[in-house]
């Protein structure tokens, strides 16, 4: 500070140069903040932006992703999308495996990081522990689960004369969403716990001591204390767990491929396969407008919503 | 007072854990196994350590190649990723004030709601025409498509360094790419751990992008290479765990001896 100073003195010498030279280097300072940002932005518009338009733009045309030309069909695309089965169908899943993950990935998690935030022994082993899930691949986890599923559960069914176990319920059409739907929460836990486990810890210690002294109890205390503290963490894990789960593809891949039949077509599953391999390129790209604008209204509205609840609370 | 341990808790928390160890356990148990061991049970614990499940998949699945790609890939990515958008970040946090770098930065934050499967079409034409649908073409993809999260991450963070370090720099005759180099960058270690982090676990697990972009099975990551080999390691569970263990086992070392590192890192970067 004190050289700061002394540079400033000897400046002060000629006001009228300091004055001039001050806004060129002003120019200077604003052209090298411009040239930070604005290739950056170029580039973001050229990789992410431009692709996005140019999705809108082959929605509304016939384009099959191979031939060279293509016709204008105006909203045919979007049209055929509400009548497709294949599409509803997609979209049917979808919902109903991120309602579900949702929701049973908060209660664990929550339930989970209120147990590592209690006064239990090797804290910071079960941490590791549980965090672990959340660095491995989905893709491979969805591998060894498929293998859980398909043969080691069905095995020990039949060893131990245990019948519901006997069956591979990725092979069956009404069962395999919740083999997904084992590994997803498996894997999703991890890092809710520890979001969880952090907004825990901001709780003060002082208002339990002092709830309990007023006769409170557990239950109480976990809805007038811990909750209202940590409903924004509740905010941000249920809109991640949402979102994650919508845009669900590496279980599906590793697990099912979408089957049996099609029951477990997510819908960026069958954007990938209809439009890259089905030759539905401009079809799929109509699809994920749709989808775009469904997980936009979702995480605005879950933000809304939750939100208005914290404000409440 | 020392408050005792809960021990029901702590049971509850240990079963819990054992539900997380378990898969990771048959993994193991099946990599070292052969097909009769197998076959007998897969949970009991493997007596014969058979290493050549490793070696043979090392050499169907051409296992360091894959790796090399899928390290070249990962930190190529974390260095630019690491220099090139703090730097966009720091242009944007100082000048907030101006409405075009306000602009930008809702322009950039946005993105986080725009699904990948509306751009995965049109983004697979436009590299292979570009000639991107490679090693590099990924690495680029993931500095810039990174650029939505880490602008909103370092954005926070650099807001909150105070700017009289840096007019102090000014006045010293300082540039503002050298406050930058010199000044700002060195104090942004703790929130570089969190983005490089992140990156790392991003572009070493990632599976949909290389699906997509990749076009030459050479330039193969390993998360790609066990879905291009389920077919060839067919009934061979085996091998294939043994293939599973290894393209898992890089980020599992490292999470051993930086565990409390990378969760902190996660955290910050969730709660920013």
């Amino acid at each position: 500070m004190k050289s700061d100073q002394l540079i400033l003195n000897n400046h002060q010498s000629s006001p009228a140069d300091l004055a001039k030279s001050k806004k060129k280097k002003m120019n200077g300072r604003m052209m090298a903040y411009y040239l930070m940002v604005i290739p950056a932005a170029l580039l973001f518009f050229a990789f992410h932006t431009f692709p996005a338009i140019q999705g809108i733009y082959y929605s509304f045309t016939n384009w099959n992703g191979i031939n060279l030309d293509y016709d204008f069909v105006g909203f045919k695309n979007y049209i055929n999308l509400f009548k497709d089965t294949a599409v509803r169908d997609s979209y049917l899943f979808t919902f109903k495996f991120a309602i579900f993950a949702g929701v049973l990935v908060n209660i664990i998690s929550l339930a989970v990081a209120i147990g590592l935030n209690a006064k239990i022994k090797g804290r910071n082993f079960f941490r590791a522990v549980y965090f672990l899930p959340n660095i491995l691949s989905v893709l491979i986890v969805g591998f060894i689960f498929n293998f859980v599923f398909t043969s080691i559960i069905p095995n020990l069914g039949e060893k131990y004369q245990i019948e519901f176990l006997t069956e591979n319920i990725l092979g069956n059409a009404n069962l395999a969403w919740i083999g997904i739907l084992i590994v997803f929460i498996w894997q999703s836990c991890a890092f809710n716990i520890i979001l969880y486990l952090s907004g825990l810890q901001t709780v003060p210690h002082e208002l339990y001591e002092a709830s309990s002294l007023d006769g409170a109890n557990r239950w109480q205390q976990f809805w007038k204390i811990t909750f209202p503290v940590i409903a924004p963490f509740f905010t941000i894990n249920m809109v991640l767990a949402m979102k994650n789960a919508l845009m669900v593809f590496d279980q599906i891949v590793a697990m099912t491929g979408g089957g049996p039949g099609t029951v477990t077509t997510s819908i960026s599953y069958l954007i990938y396969t209809g439009g890259l391999a089905g030759g539905e390129f401009a079809f799929q790209s109509a699809n994920g407008v749709i989808y775009f604008i469904v997980i936009m209204a979702i995480s605005v509205f879950q933000l809304k919503v939750l939100q208005k609840r914290e404000m409440d609370m | 007072m020392r408050e005792r341990t809960n021990w029901p808790v702590t049971i509850f928390i240990a079963l819990g854990s054992v539900a997380i160890l378990i898969p990771l356990y048959i993994s193991i148990s099946i990599a070292l196994k052969n097909p009769q061991e197998l076959a007998e049970s897969a949970l009991s614990l493997p007596l014969n350590f058979h290493w050549e499940n490793f070696t043979k998949a090392i050499e169907v699945t051409n296992f360091f190649n894959a790796f090399k790609n899928s390290s070249i890939i990962t930190i190529f990515t974390l260095v630019f990723t690491l220099l090139t958008n703090s730097l966009v970040a720091y242009g944007i946090a100082r000048n907030m004030h101006r409405k075009l770098f306000r602009n930008l930065y809702y322009y950039f934050v946005s993105a986080l709601f725009i699904p990948f499967p509306i751009i995965m079409l049109p983004i697979v034409k436009q590299t292979s025409a570009l000639g991107l649908n490679n090693t590099a073409g990924l690495i680029l993809l993931y500095v810039v498509y990174g650029m939505a999260m880490n602008i909103f991450i370092y954005v926070g963070y650099i807001r909150s360094i105070p700017i009289e370090l840096e007019e102090a720099a000014i006045v010293d005759g300082c540039s503002t790419w050298g406050v930058f180099w010199k000044v700002i960058f060195p104090l942004l270690t703790p929130i570089n751990a969190t983005v490089g982090i992140l990156t790392c676990l991003w572009a070493w697990n990632d599976f949909l992008l290389p699906l997509v972009i990749l076009s030459d099975s050479a330039d193969a990551t390993l998360p790609l290479v066990q879905y291009v080999f389920q077919t060839e390691f067919g009934a061979d569970y085996n091998l294939a765990f043994a293939s599973y263990l290894m393209a898992m086992a890089p980020m599992v070392i490292v999470y051993l001896f930086a565990q409390k590192w990378i969760i902190g890192g996660v955290v910050k970067g969730a709660i920013k």
